[in-house]
């Protein structure tokens, strides 16, 4: 091809443009190599299951994995439904120029704005000060509800991912086709079974991606738990909603800003790093593909 | 919606049938009828929860504007005038100003290392890519997404802050650059898929008008559709800034977190978020220092408001743009 003088900035452009992508996906495997190669030795069978010991520096993490998933568990039993509801809502009763739907979503969009520290500072202010006091006062506690513990976090880190559920459940329901609802009303169907036994069924996948990115996010979190339930170190695991938790994030977050002996802790910092990675990039992974996979059998039924 | 049901079909029929019909549908409706209340309460949930945030984050600041004896230590006039922030000390001072300019200073580093090569990156994805990579660069943009703020802080303390040290030889291994990139990377996925989707938007027949008329594909890609894309990119990068102000893992981990004013990106910064993160936990329960905390959170909801409603106007205008009006 002979060479024509307009085609050079073109391709200046084009490296231009090509190597900013190519560089954000470097540092991304740069960041994923170096946990992984640090990491790699350290996370076995006996560190995941074994208690931590010499202040952090042997030992293993135990009870942050059981913390982090105890967490989780409760904070999905508390905003798929909720969350789940809002997008049905949204998407199937909805009018959608009322001043009403558009508040809700509204809401939902500022909601994923909120900075997480600020979930935090909610927190502490509304459950712990406010719900929690007062719950104690009714039922004459000293102090039970009114202190950080594990119900106040996951309630605190529900709220936070109750956008993420409402988007993909809401994604999910758009994408199942008009014509299966109108099947459904047509043959005497109401609007409710149609929901539960037409759409909701088709729907399911997104809303499994939902719940699996709002776990993967959950977590991740430490700002919104630092002050609601997440503690550095405790010689039990909880056992009840008023407990206080380890969590894998915070135990990162206190191991390497606040280690007396920064190198002694580092095989196992970095061990502990490498498996909430792994825990949340499995996650993630897994929610894009049922996505991708959703998306490839939308095509093939349109 | 509902009209489709049956009743309006066999009312033209035999009346005695529609009377029965009917009443089986009325008496499936009243189960209808409480699912979507019960539906509709429960999708309130979103709106309570802003509601409640703002009211229990301002309440907890209000005592800086009415309590008298909490003003002698701390009031916007002090947050204004004073110099220092030093909360703990015999002589407690809480001025804004430090903090502002350490928050100023990361949220810059990050905008200008993230903005153009988002940007940039997007563009790629959707102008030049072969088909076959651009099915996998959103899933690896996604997986940066999907990286905890914490681990992006502790790949900045550990690691990130060592190398760049090296790098630029500067003294201080913890401090606004450092922080700022790291930050940087955490709002890269922001402004990546929201500019991509936007670019994406774009009708194909732009593009081939533009190209027929004797374009080249980066002046395509440049003067039509970026340009018409223009509203959806900058409110990807709103967004993303709003995700800068307000992130707080990675400042607190690594930008060394102290208090200075300082023309230099390479001196230690402390920031609005890390300074709520950083100093609740030892706070005493309702003293100044403790609304003066609630008093930044409260900052922090509101810019991030005014950001998300100017990212929403920004992406209005983008759809009205595209629906040729």
């Amino acid at each position: 091809m002979k060479s024509n003088p307009r085609r050079s900035p073109d391709l200046v452009f084009k490296i231009l443009t090509g190597t900013a992508m190519l560089l954000i996906l470097a540092i991304l495997a740069v960041i994923v190599g170096n946990i992984v190669i640090h990491g790699y030795g350290t996370v076995t069978f006996e560190f995941l299951t074994s208690e931590p010991l010499e202040g952090m520096t042997e030992g293993g993490i135990f009870p942050a994995i059981f913390g982090t998933v105890a967490l989780v568990i409760l904070m999905i039993v508390a905003v798929i439904p909720i969350g789940v509801m809002t997008a049905i809502y949204l998407q199937e009763y909805a009018n959608p120029n009322s001043i009403f739907t558009k508040s809700i979503r509204f809401a939902v969009n500022n909601l994923a704005g909120v900075p997480s520290i600020v979930f935090g500072l909610f927190g502490l202010g509304f459950f712990i000060q406010f719900v929690g006091r007062n719950m104690d006062r009714a039922i004459g506690a000293d102090v039970l509800w009114g202190q950080p513990s594990l119900i106040w976090a996951a309630l605190t880190l529900a709220l936070l991912n109750l956008p993420v559920v409402v988007v993909s459940a809401e994604e999910a329901l758009r994408v199942v086709p008009r014509e299966h609802r109108e099947a459904s009303l047509a043959l005497g169907g109401t609007k409710w079974q149609t929901i539960r036994r037409v759409i909701l069924p088709q729907a399911l996948p997104g809303i499994l991606t939902g719940a699996i990115l709002s776990i993967s996010r959950g977590a991740g979190e430490v700002a919104p738990i630092m002050f609601t339930g997440a503690a550095y170190y405790l010689p039990y695991l909880p056992t009840s909603p008023t407990d206080q938790f380890m969590e894998l994030g915070y135990h990162i977050y206190v191991m390497s800003t606040q280690s007396p002996d920064v190198e002694a802790t580092k095989p196992i910092l970095y061990g502990t790093v490498l498996v909430l990675l792994i825990l949340t990039l499995l996650l993630n992974f897994v929610a894009i593909l049922i996505r991708y996979r959703m998306r490839i059998k939308m095509k093939q039924v349109a | 919606m509902t009209e489709i049901l049956p009743t309006a079909r066999i009312k033209s029929g035999d009346s005695s049938v529609t009377i029965r019909v009917a009443s089986i549908v009325k008496r499936f409706r009243f189960k209808e009828f409480l699912i979507e209340k019960f539906i509709l309460v429960n999708s309130f949930a979103a709106i309570i929860g802003v509601i409640l945030i703002f009211l229990f984050i301002f309440r907890e600041s209000l005592p800086l504007f009415t309590d008298s004896e909490i003003q002698q230590e701390a009031s916007l006039d002090k947050f204004v005038t004073q110099k220092e922030w030093q909360p703990v000390s015999d002589n407690p001072r809480y001025a804004f100003f430090p903090l502002l300019v350490g928050t100023l200073k990361a949220v810059g580093v990050a905008s200008l290392f993230a903005i153009p090569l988002s940007i940039l990156a997007a563009i790629y994805t959707t102008e030049f890519a072969p088909r076959r990579l651009r099915e996998f660069f959103k899933p690896g943009v996604e997986m940066l997404a999907g990286i905890p703020s914490v681990v992006l802080g502790f790949f900045a303390l550990i690691v990130m802050a060592t190398f760049l040290q090296n790098m630029f030889g500067y003294s201080f291994r913890l401090n606004a650059f450092n922080a700022g990139i790291a930050l940087g990377l955490a709002i890269i996925p922001t402004i990546y898929s929201v500019s991509e989707d936007a670019l994406n938007a774009v009708p194909r027949a732009l593009r081939e008008a533009s190209l027929a008329l004797g374009a080249s594909s980066w002046q395509t890609a440049y003067r039509i559709v970026l340009s018409v894309a223009l509203p959806g990119v900058l409110a990807g990068v709103i967004l993303g800034v709003a995700r800068a102000i307000g992130e707080t893992m990675i400042v607190l981990m690594a930008s060394g977190n102290a208090a200075l004013v300082s023309g230099s990106i390479f001196d230690s910064i402390r920031t609005f978020s890390a300074t709520i993160a950083a100093e609740l936990a030892e706070v005493v329960f309702g003293s100044a220092h403790y609304h003066t905390l609630f008093f930044i959170g409260s900052v922090l909801f509101a810019i991030t408001l005014l950001f998300n409603i100017l990212a929403h106007l920004a992406v209005g205008r983008l759809q009205k743009r595209l629906a040729g009006k």
